[in-house]
């Protein structure tokens, strides 16, 4: 990646302009043009590096009810376990980790009675009692943005 | 509470912004509002904390951290105020939350670490371990990813 394009993600992570014509905001920071930054920003989502452009949203300020849950799921059932709990639309992170809690996952819903019914509903259908639900106690830090340097 | 309108809005900008020289008068059009309007509610849903950022979300594999570790620590509750203070002053931090603790699950405080080799990734675990003096922790890599999406809200609605 060249020294542009790396100028470029890291201004666009944080603060992306919120005007009539962002790109050209952009555009002049970078001394290039809208056209190009606009082609930039393509490219560098077909290849992967940018997934999206938009908002990220505090779920609890909209009203929904999120928590990350692990699960000790036998080897013989990682399969099976993870295609129930994926099945669900709010279950947005799900990962296989090394420890005897090998399932972390986590899940937002508009209520937490949906979030206890879904989790009953996998103790029920999988057979395993071994699920912890780690909602957040206190939050001291969320900031996903990376320097991209080299 | 969130509007009709907001709710509108949030389903618009959860999604990709369109890549066009006017990205929100293309939004606003679709919506049946003006730009200044659309620009004025995301403005505001920043400030209210309902958009926590708004921006490229990037895939953080592929701009070369690889290796990210959930790191979780056993931090006595009087000391969680000033060990949280430091831990989240490295870079290499991007999430630090306080969790409750199970009987069969002690540690009380994860954070996320970022790095783009797990010696590295290592190196700055060890370095904060030493920092906020507590040694009881655990790296838990992900060896696999089963699911990654971003959550789309409102969508019953």
């Amino acid at each position: 990646m060249n020294k542009t394009n790396k100028d470029l993600l890291n201004l666009i992570q944080s603060n992306f302009p919120l005007e009539s014509r962002p790109f050209l905001k952009i555009a002049k920071e970078l001394n290039i043009s809208e056209i190009e930054v606009i082609d930039i920003i393509k490219e560098l989502k077909s290849s992967g590096y940018i997934k999206r452009i938009g908002g990220i949203f505090d779920s609890r300020k909209l009203g929904y009810y999120s928590t990350l849950c692990a699960i000790k799921v036998p080897l013989d059932k990682i399969t099976e376990v993870a295609k129930l709990i994926n099945s669900n639309k709010g279950v947005t992170h799900n990962y296989i980790r090394d420890h005897s809690y090998n399932m972390w996952f986590t899940v937002i819903a508009p209520s937490i009675e949906e979030v206890k019914e879904f989790l009953d509903n996998i103790k029920i259908k999988t057979h395993i009692k071994d699920i912890i639900e780690l909602p957040v106690v206190q939050l001291f830090k969320i900031s996903v943005i990376f320097n991209i340097k080299e | 509470m969130l509007s009709c309108l907001d709710k509108k809005i949030i389903r618009k900008i959860q999604e990709d912004l369109p890549l066009v020289p006017k990205p929100y008068a293309e939004i606003a059009q679709e919506l049946g509002i003006t730009e200044k309007e659309l620009i004025y509610k995301i403005k505001g849903f920043c400030d209210e904390g309902i958009i926590r950022r708004f921006g490229s979300i990037l895939n953080h594999r592929n701009v070369g951290y690889k290796a990210n570790a959930m790191v979780v620590w056993i931090v006595p509750e009087d000391k969680i105020k000033e060990v949280s203070k430091i831990m989240i002053s490295f870079p290499q931090v991007s999430h630090c939350y306080q969790r409750p603790i199970f009987p069969d699950w002690p540690y009380n405080i994860f954070t996320m670490v970022h790095a783009k080799t797990q010696q590295e990734c290592e190196k700055v675990v060890k370095e904060i371990a030493s920092d906020v003096k507590i040694y009881d922790y655990n790296m838990l890599y992900s060896a696999l990813e089963l699911k990654k999406v971003s959550m789309k809200y409102f969508m019953q609605e």
